[in-house]
């Protein structure tokens, strides 16, 4: 991280109520951490706060980590024309919580909480048009999580006799391949003592 | 007589109209011809690129971002390109930044002709088309001779570019570069001063340096405004840093201005692709490290070791050390990034793309209303919108 980010990621910290925020670094780019209920002071702050102008909200979207105990993590990417700086903003939520709209704060995030609520499932508290985006209409499911399958649940095609798209349960003529493509063959040389290499979860009861 | 109240009247433009650039469906509420809000439903053209991503490896992700923007493919490679290298922690030879500017900036002229000529095609001026569509398809060759394709170019690659220019093809650029100026004064004689053309376009969707702001506006979009930004000078990626050019703006964000600031960017991008081959150093394109890049045909049939990264490149592909980067160039129709989450294994664990398109679509209600029905036509086509990138 360059010193203008890390300077400015302190000032941010130092600013605002003590645990509001944790700073954290990510490839060189400046992350800051924070809690729903303090969203979208954080996201105003930034906005309006004279050594930030963070004007411009350009993306929001989510990376969901099934495993975690709070599945998914909302991802804001803020930038400030004035000074010419990046900043992401994260906070982490679950399945049922609401995590607010951003759209008092910035218009851009209507559309970007709209995509985000399809693809995710994640709910915005107070959007007042959360419509599905870019699945289709009665789309049913939210596509980009983990345990939704590649192929989806239905497939569509023209019925001749009937004159219309019917939509069917997908067929698979033949079973989706999954490659196993990870080899132990850069494994020996990285990994630290007695680390499971991949594939040796096959091995397990073999012998 | 009573006042007869107009019943207002809701207007479905689109999906299968020429204007609407693809497959946008806008439903308009009318009040008469004026427009009380407009609702653009996209997504007809998601085919879930973001989602067979997280199911390929880092080498077979490249060909899906030549079908986003379909008009502008390398620079959205180049976005990919830099944010896997930028994970990686890895820089790519001089000539190979050389090569992907020169690829970058082509393509922003040939998108930027298919916007503008497309665009008085829509508020009625037909010839554009035709004299802009033949230098288009010069850029093409140009792309066919060095990648072997026309449109899907799968050229620019996490660690450089695939192959070096072929003989002679620095030479025809550098031709094309001489006649190309006057194509571009011609076209403008045919619009800038047109009665008809200026008609359609000044004073209609102007959008403020703020509100630009306020609705994530990027790229022409955001110039035509009057703010200068561009990430290639701001933000300088590859080797923009070393090059000359101008950043043109508007003065009253209109459509007019985003008109004009396209065609000048088309002549920056000229000097820009002048001065490439001018600078363009010898030596590799592509870093040599063979985890990452494959060995050359030659050396496989000598070494043992080379066959093997070969084949363990193209099966297994590389790993990429767990963390996440948000990494945005210039594409020629605004800011288009990627943000990149890897989990340490050979394949993407997410990655989103924030296309330009998707944020000036959102804001289509806002540009349109209370203007013309005839206006949203010239609106759309000012923002430069391909369904490729908006629907992912």
């Amino acid at each position: 991280m360059d010193r203008a980010s890390q300077e400015l990621g302190e000032q941010i910290k130092e600013s605002l109520p003590e645990g509001m925020v944790a700073i954290a670094e990510d490839s060189g780019e400046l992350v800051l951490r924070t809690g729903i209920d303090s969203l979208l002071r954080l996201l105003s702050f930034l906005k309006d706060d004279q050594s930030c102008r963070f004007t411009c909200l350009v993306d929001v979207t989510a990376v969901d980590w099934p495993e975690r105990e709070q599945r998914f993590e909302v991802v804001y990417n803020l930038l400030s024309v004035t000074h010419n700086q990046r900043v992401r903003v994260t906070v982490e939520t679950g399945e049922e919580t609401p995590v607010p709209s951003a759209i008092p704060v910035f218009n851009a995030a209507n559309w970007l909480e709209r995509e985000v609520w399809d693809l995710y499932g994640i709910f915005f508290d107070k959007h007042p048009d959360l419509r599905r985006i870019l699945t289709d209409y009665g789309f049913e499911g939210h596509p980009l999580r983990k345990d939704f399958p590649l192929t989806g649940y239905v497939e569509v095609r023209y019925d001749e006799e009937q004159k219309r798209v019917v939509y069917e349960p997908v067929q698979m003529i033949q079973e989706f391949r999954r490659f196993d493509f990870e080899s132990p063959w850069e494994g020996i040389l990285n990994a630290k003592n007695n680390a499971l290499l991949p594939g040796d979860e096959k091995t397990v009861g073999l012998d | 007589m009573p006042e007869a109240k107009i019943k207002p009247l809701t207007l479905n433009f689109g999906p299968q109209h020429p204007a609407a650039h693809g497959v946008l469906r806008l439903v308009l509420e009318m009040n008469g011809e004026v427009i009380e809000r407009a609702d653009p439903h996209v997504g007809l053209l998601h085919r879930g690129t973001e989602k067979l991503i997280e199911y390929k490896t880092y080498l077979q992700t490249v060909p899906y971002f030549d079908r986003l923007d379909y008009v502008s493919p390398m620079n959205q490679e180049h976005a990919y390109a830099l944010a896997v290298e930028k994970l990686l922690g890895i820089e790519v030879p001089k000539r190979a930044q050389y090569i992907r500017v020169l690829f970058s900036e082509l393509t922003r002229i040939a998108n930027h002709l298919l916007n503008i000529t497309t665009f008085a095609l829509d508020v009625g001026a037909m010839t554009p088309i035709l004299w802009g569509f033949e230098e288009r398809e010069k850029i093409m060759e140009f792309y066919e001779r060095v990648c072997g394709a026309r449109l899907h170019a799968a050229y620019l690659r996490p660690g450089g570019v695939h192959q070096d220019l072929p003989a002679g093809l620095a030479h025809d650029i550098r031709a094309f570069t001489e006649t190309f100026p006057k194509v571009v004064d011609n076209m403008e004689g045919l619009l800038t001063e047109n009665r008809i053309f200026r008609q359609r376009t000044v004073d209609i969707g102007i959008v403020s340096p703020e509100d630009a702001l306020d609705w994530g506006f990027s790229g022409p979009m955001i110039r035509g405004s009057g703010l200068a930004w561009d990430l290639r000078k701001a933000q300088p990626y590859d080797c923009y840093d070393e090059l000359g050019f101008g950043v043109p703006v508007g003065k009253n964000g209109d459509c007019f201005d985003r008109y004009l600031v396209r065609v000048e960017e088309m002549r920056q991008s000229l000097a820009i692709v002048a001065q490439c081959l001018d600078r363009m150093p010898e030596g590799q394109v592509y870093v040599p490290n063979h985890k990452v890049t494959p060995p050359r045909r030659a050396e496989m049939k000598q070494s043992m070791e080379a066959l093997i990264h070969h084949f363990k490149l193209y099966t297994e592909g590389y790993r990429v050390p767990p963390g996440a980067t948000y990494t945005a160039v210039e594409a020629p129709k605004g800011e288009f990034a990627v943000y990149l989450v890897s989990d340490g294994s050979n394949k993407p664990y997410k990655c989103h793309i924030r296309a330009p398109g998707f944020a000036h679509m959102a804001a289509m209600d806002f540009l349109c209303k209370g203007h013309m029905l005839a206006d949203s036509v010239a609106i759309l086509g000012s923002m430069d919108i391909v369904f490729g990138e908006v629907d992912r």
